[in-house]
């Protein structure tokens, strides 16, 4: 039986994965965030695993305004790194697990779910940021990952009681496959930014810490705080946190089982416009 | 009945809704095709002529032709389609970003260095003079 052992929670800023591209990870300005990493690359390496469920958003890359699904699962094969104006991103493809995924569709589509199946896609800075942080730069990424696209660009995005839900629907959809697989689940994105208007550069340390705290401790209670407190507080950009409740939703705690323990925790600002948040929760 | 919009009172942010969408739709298209190679040579070498292909108002036009992102954002754009205007100057994320808060680059980056623009005074419109 596949199992969700473990999920990790982080930013996915487009300028960490040019700083790490063009070898500028060791600058004063980006070393506290790699600095930051380092655990969890060690951590990644120990607890390897065979699928990565990863949620993320599309950046006006693969989707423009022509078609705008809420959600959105990857069943290729594979995935190539997008060209999103500056050349693709000098990092391994993506490889999909087309069976898993498909297993994923079929039973989340029955819980009520309306995803969108995609089976061609390009993946953009919000998937490839959080592989590199995680795994650094290798030839090929560990494991085969699921990209699961998350519509936060055009308001409105689904609340965080929706997407909380859904890693419920996820987690059960996971436990009845059949072949024993190791899967982690990501959600990514945030934490605090606004990249938009005169209030532009809008960071909220205060909120990303609570949101951090609560979404350990009281997941359902976070689960219910509306789009507008996240907008007002962490910055209409902000409202990308709403994805880490994916992967929270789909901790054994939420179905009945022992809290998480927290492997590792990490706050940083700025990484660009954005303050970087990452957290690592493994299932007991 | 008015659909709940509790996201209006928020100062010098514009949320992109399905209006905004609705308004912006070719604007933001626009700036999709600047995804090409193709056509981000084609727009520099005649950006009006560019521009004109596109069933644009002259508004989002003057726009993106006076690289006035606030302008655009009004007109239905999102910063996110925006952007690769800015890709296709050869202008970082940050300069964009700089200039929709009426600071200088330089100013911008070190507001962010230390630690951002805070929320305090910035969450409803007529907290504070200044963003809005």
């Amino acid at each position: 039986m596949a199992k969700i052992t473990a999920s990790v929670f982080t930013s996915h800023v487009p300028a960490i994965g040019a700083a790490l591209d063009l070898g500028k990870s060791n600058e004063p300005y980006w070393q506290p965030v790699f600095k930051g990493y380092e655990f969890s690359k060690q951590w990644m390496k120990e607890n390897k695993p065979d699928v990565i469920f990863l949620v993320f958003n599309d950046h006006a890359t693969a989707f423009s305004l022509e078609m705008i699904p809420t959600f959105a699962i990857g069943c290729a094969a594979e995935f190539q790194p997008a060209d999103e104006g500056w050349g693709p991103r000098p990092v391994p493809k993506v490889i999909g697990h087309p069976e898993l995924a498909a297993h994923i569709a079929q039973s989340v589509i029955q819980d009520d779910f309306d995803l969108t199946i995609v089976n061609k896609m390009d993946v953009d800075h919000g998937l490839t940021v959080p592989l590199s942080l995680m795994c650094g730069q290798p030839d090929a990424w560990p494991c085969p990952v699921i990209p699961f696209a998350v519509n936060v660009v055009q308001y409105p995005v689904p609340s965080g009681q929706r997407c909380f839900n859904l890693g419920k629907a996820i987690r059960k959809a996971v436990e009845s496959y059949d072949q024993d697989l190791n899967v982690h689940i990501w959600g990514t994105g945030g934490m605090s930014h606004q990249l938009q208007g005169a209030r532009a550069g809008l960071i909220n340390k205060t909120f990303d810490n609570n949101f951090l705290d609560r979404l350990i401790a009281d997941p359902a209670g976070q689960a219910a705080v509306p789009h507008i407190d996240y907008v007002r507080e962490a910055g209409s950009e902000g409202i990308e946190l709403v994805m880490w409740l994916i992967a929270r939703g789909a901790m054994a705690d939420v179905a009945g089982g022992k809290p998480p323990k927290v492997a590792h925790r990490f706050y940083h600002v700025p990484a660009s416009n954005t303050a970087v948040g990452h957290l690592i929760l493994e299932n007991n | 009945m008015a659909l709940d919009k509790p996201y209006l009172d928020v100062p010098g942010t514009t949320i992109f809704d399905a209006e905004q969408s609705r308004k912006g739709y070719h604007l933001n298209q626009f700036c999709m095709s600047l995804m090409k190679a193709a056509n981000r040579e084609r727009f520099k070498a005649d950006e009006r002529a560019y521009l004109d292909e596109w069933p644009m108002t002259e508004e989002q036009k003057q726009g993106v032709l006076t690289r006035d992102l606030n302008r655009c954002i009004a007109a239905g754009g999102n910063i996110y389609f925006l952007a690769k205007i800015g890709a296709t100057d050869g202008k970082s994320f940050q300069y964009m970003a700089a200039s929709m808060t009426g600071m200088t680059q330089d100013e911008y980056a070190a507001m962010m260095l230390a630690g951002g623009r805070s929320a305090e005074g910035n969450r409803y419109v007529g907290e504070k003079k200044e963003s809005q």
